[in-house]
């Protein structure tokens, strides 16, 4: 017992407890300091958010800024009398199948180059695109009615004119651009082409359509094969196999696996796939095998982490009800995985998207003009497309290149988003 | 016995057990005091044993609390649980005792101030030794209970036999004393019933050992060590 | 006891790897008893009741030596069906764990696997014969669309017994079903386990003593694995013949 505040702290035992002072001034710097490092803490903390959202900012902004030049054109506008050049095609030719034959069998493309040079003089047809006949071509066929008749239309100029109009070019092209200016026949606009169209030498027709479809097909072959494996790999690593040294070893060997640098994994494609299998070369089949191997050991990962989240008393519920094992799975513990697994899919999937290196060792760097349509078709896909053309001398390349960015980007996008829809769609709360 | 996990629980039922004893030794002393002022005779002293009672109820009531706090907070179990019901029951036997002492007390001026007061009825020289005998039994059964002791308990019992042979003498003989002195037939007749008291008190001795008996051991006593009581109840029906 | 025991135990020991956790137990449990396991953690009351409806099987390590016998049959035999011995034992576990599904897919999940409502209208008498046996009927009836986890505690403990009991079992194992509730809750089930008694046998584990009084008609005293004692409910509590099982119970354990 105390006999009261001021006692004498000389005679006090050793073992009898001194109340502490929390005012104290030691007590106080020590409380001060502690605040002083929370501070801190959320300082360094809010510092570090800040930085990557900052470069995140700036890719997004540098690939936006150049890249949405790919999306603009420059045109001219081309007065064109089609009646004058005679062109030996009819109304119903133009119309339906078998017209882009015709019209070009006719002599389009020297007709337009007559009403170029008829416009802006001799030089003029040298500032057209190569694809300038086309787009004529394209309006005859929505409006057959030009084979008879006077009309102006907008078509590209050249990748040079195009630059020089829109930004700076080499001076020869500079001083056309100027003078066409002063005739006020120069106008910008969007190039849907680029999205319909595919890979060409002449940057104002590239499109970017081919190597969209051709990644399309690769990631759907992925999907197809390294999610039903992934999945009943880890579903059976999880809940079937018996814990001893062969399963750590296939542990140990998958963790692995999901480290191994992606270019072993497309020297792995072409030993196997098309040196011993004889597959085709460039084919989004052979790509999407390649990506499925990569992929597998990211999805075996992310789900057997999400099965062990599943809580085992909800295993012990529908085992105690009299579920056998298979019911167990399927009925209670991969859907609620699910969320989980397709996370981990899509993540997997993204990083199988954005891969160039092991498809430049099947093949998959040819130019390729035409759009795949069957799996075995010569495909490219959008990064090595981008890895492409960025190496293209030609300036035209350089916004097509970011251009092609911000499809990979958005295509990018679009999974997460889908990965997030996925999860909040199937995810249960327990 | 292993001490509780919980040490306040072992604190209860201490407190528990002294109170009964500190209620048994009251009693005790009420019985010697009582025959003590019978024998001098000292109605002050009758008087103070007839006051001091009241003590042992107000123990009662105390114990009867404890009992139903420590049931309340402890949930006491087996043992345990046996020793706080008989504990319970105990302090109202030995209350019930305390009564008997205290009617005792009140007899004494009865007897002392009656007409031929101041002479000396003789047997009434055997009481102390038989009241003796039977608080002898009360602190042997509360000495049984401190200890849960049932073999104690079961020579509580046993000797209660010793008490009713003694009782059935004295009533023989204050019978007789009462035939060869009638003038004193209404004192000798308090004498009895002093006497019928101690011999309730041994009974209630005995049920006091009875319920130390179930508390120690947790079953009841086998009825050839209670013969003494059966025989004694057939005697009190008839 | 007229009938022969609902379940017999002979002999049992359990194993986990080289670790007996149960030590030749031999307990018989009646038709219509409640039958309360007590005894400190760790006594391997729980792992005994996991072995009568074989629900240590999932644990790779153990091992079971002796015999349990459900109705005379042994449940350890190799011509056993585990999934149905656990139709007919059923189990609810200490925190209440309902599916993550609707209250009726709750009730309706084991029906539905064991294939014993025909029709639509048949899976709906169960669901609802089983919440009402379960004393959850009025109190989900117009919600039944809901998920099960939406419940109160005591609610959901009460959707599992109802769970465990639509699959009609004769034997229902409560591993501890009231330690994560309230007493309200608690004493719910309780007077549920009262009610359910003589349709269903009846082993409950459970740490409290008071419960274990209140519920089971025997108590069964396990300690290291040892059936120390196994008695009518009403001589374990008031006269114990063991010491362990004295000391135990009046909380004079070490």
């Amino acid at each position: 017992m105390n006999n009261g505040p001021d006692t004498d702290t000389v005679g006090r035992p050793p073992s009898e407890r001194r109340p502490t002072d929390w005012k104290a001034a030691a007590v106080q710097r020590r409380t001060r300091r502690r605040y002083a490092a929370e501070r801190r803490f959320r300082l360094i903390g809010l510092a570090a958010v800040w930085l990557s959202a900052g470069f995140l900012a700036l890719l997004l902004a540098s690939m936006l800024t150049q890249g949405i030049g790919g999306f603009r054109q420059t045109r001219i506008a081309l007065p064109i009398d089609l009646a004058r050049e005679h062109l030996p095609v009819t109304g119903d030719q133009v119309r339906g199948r078998g017209a882009d034959l015709a019209l070009a069998g006719a002599g389009l493309e020297n007709a337009v180059d007559h009403a170029a040079t008829a416009a802006y003089g001799a030089e003029a047809p040298d500032w057209l695109s190569d694809g300038a006949w086309l787009v004529v071509r394209d309006a005859v066929k929505r409006d057959p009615s030009l084979l008879r008749r006077p009309a102006t239309i907008d078509v590209p100029v050249t990748s040079a004119i195009d630059i020089a109009a829109r930004r700076d070019g080499p001076a020869a092209a500079e001083a056309v651009v100027a003078r066409l200016q002063a005739r006020g026949v120069l106008s910008v606009g969007w190039n849907l082409g680029f999205l319909t169209s595919s890979d060409s030498t002449d940057p104002t027709r590239v499109g970017i359509w081919g190597a969209l479809k051709g990644s399309l097909l690769t990631m759907m072959v992925t999907l197809l094969l390294a999610f039903p494996v992934g999945v009943f790999a880890a579903l059976y690593l999880e809940e079937y196999a018996p814990r001893n040294r062969w399963t750590d070893i296939i542990e140990v060997s998958i963790n692995n696996l999901a480290a191994v640098p992606s270019i072993i994994f497309g020297l792995l494609g072409l030993a196997v796939f098309l040196n011993t299998m004889h597959l085709p070369r460039s084919a989004p089949i052979v790509g999407g095998l390649t990506l499925a191997l990569m992929t597998m050991p990211v999805i075996v990962i992310a789900g057997r982490n999400a099965i062990k989240a599943v809580p085992p008393s909800i295993r012990d519920a529908a085992l105690a009800v009299g579920a056998s094992p298979v019911q167990v799975v399927f009925d209670h513990v991969l859907p609620l995985a699910l969320p989980g697994i397709l996370t981990g899919t899509i993540i997997g999937m993204a990083r199988a998207l954005g891969e160039t290196a092991p498809l430049l060792m099947i093949g998959m760097r040819a130019f390729i003009a035409a759009p795949p349509s069957r799996l075995a078709d010569p495909a490219t896909v959008l990064p090595v497309q981008i890895f492409l053309w960025s190496d293209q001398v030609d300036r035209g390349f350089v916004e097509k290149t970011s251009a092609a960015i911000i499809v990979l980007l958005v295509f990018l996008l679009a999974m997460n988003g889908l990965a997030i829809y996925l999860r909040n769609r199937f995810e249960t709360r327990w | 016995m292993v001490d509780h996990t919980v040490k306040a629980f072992d604190a209860d039922i201490g407190q528990l057990r002294g109170l009964i004893s500190q209620m048994g030794g009251l009693a005790e002393d009420a019985i010697a005091q009582a025959i003590l002022a019978l024998q001098r005779p000292d109605p002050v002293l009758a008087r103070k044993v007839d006051a001091d009672d009241k003590a042992i109820d107000a123990i009662e009531r105390e114990v009867e609390r404890l009992a139903v706090r420590i049931i309340a907070l402890r949930a006491p179990m087996a043992v345990d649980l046996r020793e706080v019901v008989a504990a319970m029951k105990i302090a109202s036997v030995v209350e019930r005792i305390g009564d008997y002492a205290k009617n005792i007390a009140r007899r004494v001026p009865m007897i002392e101030g009656a007409e031929g007061g101041g002479h000396r009825i003789e047997p009434i020289s055997i009481l102390p030794s038989m009241a003796a005998m039977a608080s002898g039994m009360v602190r042997q059964a509360l000495d049984a209970f401190a200890a849960r002791d049932p073999d104690a308990a079961v020579r509580v019992v046993e000797s209660d036999k010793a008490l009713d042979d003694f009782y059935d003498s004295i009533f023989r003989t204050l019978v007789t004393y009462m035939v060869e002195n009638p003038r004193t037939i209404s004192q000798v007749a308090h004498l009895l019933f002093v006497a019928k008291n101690l011999e309730r008190i041994g009974d209630h001795a005995t049920n006091v050992a009875e319920m130390v008996y179930f508390a120690a051991s947790g079953s009841q006593m086998a009825d050839h060590h209670r013969g003494g009581t059966l025989s004694q109840s057939a005697e009190e029906q008839r | 006891m007229t009938f022969p025991p609902k379940i017999q135990a002979r002999d049992v020991s359990v194993f986990y790897g080289d670790t007996r956790a149960i030590d030749h137990v031999s307990i018989d449990v009646a038709q219509d008893n409640v039958v309360a396991f007590i005894g400190p953690s760790g006594c391997g009351k729980s792992t005994f009741l996991r072995t009568l409806n074989r629900m240590n099987d999932t644990v790779a390590s153990a091992r079971v030596d002796g015999q349990i016998l459900l109705d005379g049959e042994d449940i350890y035999a190799p011509d056993m069906d585990v999934v149905q011995l656990r139709a007919r034992v059923g189990m609810v576990f200490q925190k209440p764990n309902p599916f993550p599904k609707s209250i009726y897919e709750n009730v309706a999940y084991g029906p539905r696997i064991h294939g014993l409502a025909a029709a639509r209208a048949d899976l709906d008498e169960m669901v609802e014969r089983s919440l009402r046996r379960a004393g959850l009927w009025d109190e989900v009836k117009d919600r039944l669309d809901d998920s099960g986890t939406a419940l109160s505690g005591g609610q959901q403990q009460r959707l599992c017994i109802a769970r465990a009991i639509a699959v009609d079992p004769e034997v229902i194992l409560m591993d501890e079903p009231c330690s994560a509730l309230d007493p309200i809750a608690t004493a719910k089930i309780e007077e549920l386990i009262h009610e359910l008694k003589g349709r269903y046998a009846i082993v409950i584990v459970t740490h409290n003593m008071q419960q274990a009084a209140r519920v089971s008609q025997q108590t069964a005293f396990f300690h290291l694995g040892q059936l120390v004692e196994f008695a009518p409910t009403s001589d374990i509590f008031t006269n114990p013949r063991e010491e362990r099982t004295r000391d135990y119970i009046t909380g004079r354990y070490g």
